[in-house]
């Protein structure tokens, strides 16, 4: 395999029966039209999907790993944004 | 072996073989693709082939008693029909896994002609084959978009490239005219409704071809007569020692299997 400067992208897939799209993961590709074939090539060969996303990875903006911490821990503790000290009705038991 | 040779088995095997020898000849990029996704690629194409081979060869070997795998494994070379253009090795000096700029243009100018073919087909009087081109013809559509897509981005790409692929075109185009000759197998194919006389796909299959490889910018080379004969028997050199291949392990161990 030869190396090379594509840009990388990362890859998402819809199963049949799945509502949204998966992230499944990345490859390079010198352009959008290519990535989408290769996408199909690599990741929907055994039936997995049927409808394919592809997008730059440098266009996706990630939280800091490094920021973890302050970024939520901090939820760790607030039970209470969790709906659970509510009363419910019988036939909303299982919400 | 001892086959029937009828008209309709002749114009199945044709066909049969086309799709089963390139798709062993595709399949020699396997785990030596130019890059990871292509190398995939090639292999998923090579195994559509293969779907589409062993369907047809079922059907032509059953007025026989012949399955699939008799027909793949142990036939001679003479009676193998395809064109010789699916038999050739990727590079000239068929050092592997060879030209890949070959494996394009071969993918392309035939898928152009499988799409065809198959599209004609599913309005086969035979209704299993017709049933096989409506499946089949789903593959060739991607084989045609992929192969052209790779066609434009190399013709249309560095000077070394463009290079490449009009050599790669230039060494191909003798083999196309047996893509589009009619004899008696197709006469009588067209005459019972089974399929169409390949000549009758030439000018369609131009038109296809065509705009891409314009868009390519690779020129036309002229057009010779044709001079090869696979249809009929009749190989080059090459396609023995493919069968070699295909074929070592039914040779050296008869009826075996997983």
């Amino acid at each position: 395999m030869s190396t090379n400067e594509w840009p990388l992208w990362e890859v998402f897939v819809r199963a049949k029966s799945g509502l949204d799209h998966k992230h499944c993961g990345s490859l390079h590709a010198p352009d959008s039209a290519m990535a989408v074939q290769m996408a199909r090539e690599v990741y929907t060969r055994r039936q997995e999907g049927v409808s394919i996303w592809v997008v730059k990875s440098e266009h996706i903006v990630a939280s800091d790993p490094g920021e973890k911490g302050q970024l939520f821990d901090p939820a760790d503790d607030k039970v209470y944004r969790h709906p659970t000290f509510y009363k419910l009705p019988a036939s909303v038991d299982h919400m | 072996m001892k086959l029937s040779n009828t008209n309709t088995q002749r114009y199945l095997l044709r066909i049969a073989d086309a799709a089963l020898i390139l798709s062993q000849r595709n399949s020699e990029w396997c785990g030596h693709g130019p890059i990871l996704e292509e190398d995939l690629a090639q292999a998923n194409m090579a195994l559509d082939l293969l779907g589409q081979a062993r369907a047809l060869l079922t059907h032509a070997g059953a007025a026989d008693g012949l399955d699939e795998d008799q027909l793949a494994m142990l036939r001679l070379e003479h009676q193998f029909l395809n064109p010789v253009l699916f038999e050739l090795p990727h590079a000239v000096d068929g050092r592997r896994p060879g030209d890949f700029a070959f494996t394009v243009v071969r993918n392309f100018l035939t898928a152009a002609w499988f799409n065809l073919l198959w599209t004609k087909l599913q309005g086969s009087s035979d209704t299993e084959l017709a049933a096989i081109a409506e499946k089949s013809l789903k593959e060739a559509r991607y084989h045609l978009q992929h192969s052209a897509d790779w066609c434009v981005r190399l013709g249309d790409g560095t000077a070394d490239s463009q290079a490449r692929m009009q050599a790669a075109l230039e060494r191909a185009w003798p083999y196309l005219g047996e893509l589009f000759e009619g004899d008696e197998v197709d006469a009588a194919a067209e005459a019972q409704k089974l399929g169409p006389s390949w000549a009758s796909l030439q000018a369609e299959w131009r038109a296809l071809v065509e705009p891409v490889l314009a868009q390519a910018t690779l020129k036309l080379p002229k057009d010779r007569p044709n001079a090869h004969r696979g249809r009929h028997g009749a190989h080059s050199e090459h396609l023995g020692h493919l069968l070699s291949d295909l074929q070592y392990l039914q040779r050296a161990y008869p009826g075996g299997t997983w």
